[in-house]
């Protein structure tokens, strides 16, 4: 099953410039995985050395924050769409 | 409910009254919610793209006293952005110049000026006096100070960011509701996100951003509508689509949580891991570490004749503004791609704008075992200013 993931602007440089990509997986981890395979400069930006999601990067299914769902064990649904909210700072 | 109901409201004199009007005449705002704004007091950290815009209507809607935190001057590329200056204001002082303006706009608003960097010794005083603050700062670690400090002093913070064609916002460390770092609880690493000046910003986006976070201020002080409280606003300038993500308190917070381990503001450049004695004594020293070249050494190097070659990650439009004679464009993001181009065997002098995105370039052809990998300090710019001054700047 395809989810369509979006990507934020500064993660567009990996992802061929395009906005939203489509991956597959049962879970939001499984996506994810199935993401950073398709596209691999994304892996650093989304995992740490441990292999754990970066703090400063949310994911969202719809408009949940998985932190507050089941984390990457969270399942995905037909028609769900899975978002990438990295923090930025710019504002001058 | 508004944030300043405590207070006693003032009266509008007659010339207030026929400024005001179109805001007297709709229920939502009228007399009541005008002597609010006139009683409100809004602080906005930085007088660049997000301050302007925000500064201006807030001067106009009405708001008696806006405070202005800036210690920058103004500089031709803020221009196309930060609409508070004008082109005679180059080269001024931005609080001069916001001030001139915000006056221009409305005599009767009360403008303070602070001509400081915000810190961990100064954010508290300067906070205390007012009802809500306005951050249009453009770094992490004054994002966590402004944050920190609203949360110890439980003052709301309108909070708008913004990169290329991409703007947030939302309403932080209002009553009840989540801070900044229930969103993020920590920083990227310095260098893993870009800046503007790196990465480039539309100039009409602030402007958007901008006025957002000076429409929550107006209803934090009135009291009116449904704050962006537990929101996160997304804003695609290209798609022009906008989308609302949920934002939950975090029990585990380490400033608005219920057992907090932030109960002062600490050292936030520590916090982001910029460490800029280090950077600064370095450049100031004017030498190269084992992985950088400076631009007058690699000017030396080429007139010697050295075999190598120059690698530029910046991106294409960036390219045809300025470069430097000979060398390859490989724009960062195609590095993973495109690396088996290079040669293992050669120099490599790894090259951006200001030095971070090549930086990130000479670290991920290390981790695919190159080993004669320099990093350009300082990028073109540095170039231009030290070796080819014949070439613009952007």
């Amino acid at each position: 099953m395809a989810t369509k993931i979006l990507i934020p602007t500064p993660l567009r440089p990996y992802t061929d410039k395009k906005d939203a990509v489509e991956a597959s997986g049962a879970t939001v981890g499984e996506l994810l995985a199935d993401l950073t395979k398709k596209h691999a400069g994304l892996k650093a930006h989304l995992y740490n050395e441990q292999g754990k999601l970066r703090s400063f990067v949310n994911v969202y299914l719809n408009d949940e924050d998985i932190r507050y769902l089941q984390k990457e064990q969270t399942p995905v649904s037909a028609g769900d769409t899975v978002s990438i909210i990295p923090s930025v700072a710019g504002g001058r | 409910m508004s944030v300043i109901l405590e207070k006693e409201l003032p009266q509008l004199t007659n010339d207030e009254i026929k400024r005001y009007s179109r805001h007297l005449i709709m229920p939502e705002v009228g007399m009541e919610g005008q002597r609010r704004l006139k009683a409100g007091s809004v602080l906005c950290i930085g007088a660049g793209g997000l301050g302007s815009p925000a500064a201006m209507y807030l001067a106009a809607a009405g708001v008696g006293t806006i405070g202005i935190v800036d210690f920058d001057v103004v500089d031709f590329s803020n221009l196309q952005r930060q609409i508070i200056h004008g082109t005679p204001d180059v080269g001024r002082s931005k609080l001069a110049s916001a001030k001139d303006r915000v006056n221009a706009i409305n005599p009767h608003v009360t403008v303070h000026t602070y001509e400081e960097a915000l810190s961990s010794e100064n954010a508290l005083r300067l906070f205390e006096p007012y009802d809500v603050i306005l951050d249009g700062t453009d770094n992490f670690p004054t994002r966590y100070l402004v944050n920190d400090a609203c949360v110890l002093l439980g003052k709301p913070n309108t909070y708008g960011s913004i990169f290329r064609f991409e703007g947030q916002a939302s309403v932080f460390a209002a009553k009840n509701g989540p801070c900044y770092r229930c969103l993020y609880p920590e920083p990227p690493p310095p260098g893993l996100v870009p800046s503007c000046a790196e990465g480039g910003v539309l100039g009409v986006l602030p402007g958007v951003i901008g006025v957002i976070q000076a429409t929550e201020a107006i209803k934090l002080l009135t009291g009116i509508g449904e704050p962006l409280i537990g929101r996160f606003l997304i804003y695609d300038a290209l798609r022009m689509r906008f989308r609302e993500l949920k934002l939950k308190k975090d029990p585990d917070c380490p400033v608005c949580g219920t057992h907090p381990t932030v109960t002062k503001l600490i050292d936030y450049e520590q916090f982001c891991g910029v460490h800029p004695a280090a950077s600064e004594a370095a450049s100031a020293a004017g030498g190269s570490s084992a992985t950088e070249i400076s631009a007058v050494e690699l000017k030396a190097r080429l007139d010697r004749g050295d075999k190598l070659t120059i690698v530029d990650v910046r991106e294409p439009n960036e390219y045809q503004i300025n470069r430097i004679s000979g060398s390859i464009l490989i724009p960062l993001g195609d590095i993973p791609r495109r690396y088996a181009e290079l040669n293992k065997d050669d120099l490599l002098v790894m090259q951006c704008k200001i030095g971070g995105r090549s930086a990130k370039a000479a670290d991920f052809l290390r981790s695919q075992g190159f080993k004669k990998v320099l990093n350009l300090k300082g990028g073109i710019l540095d170039w231009i200013d030290k070796v080819d001054p014949s070439q613009p700047k952007y």
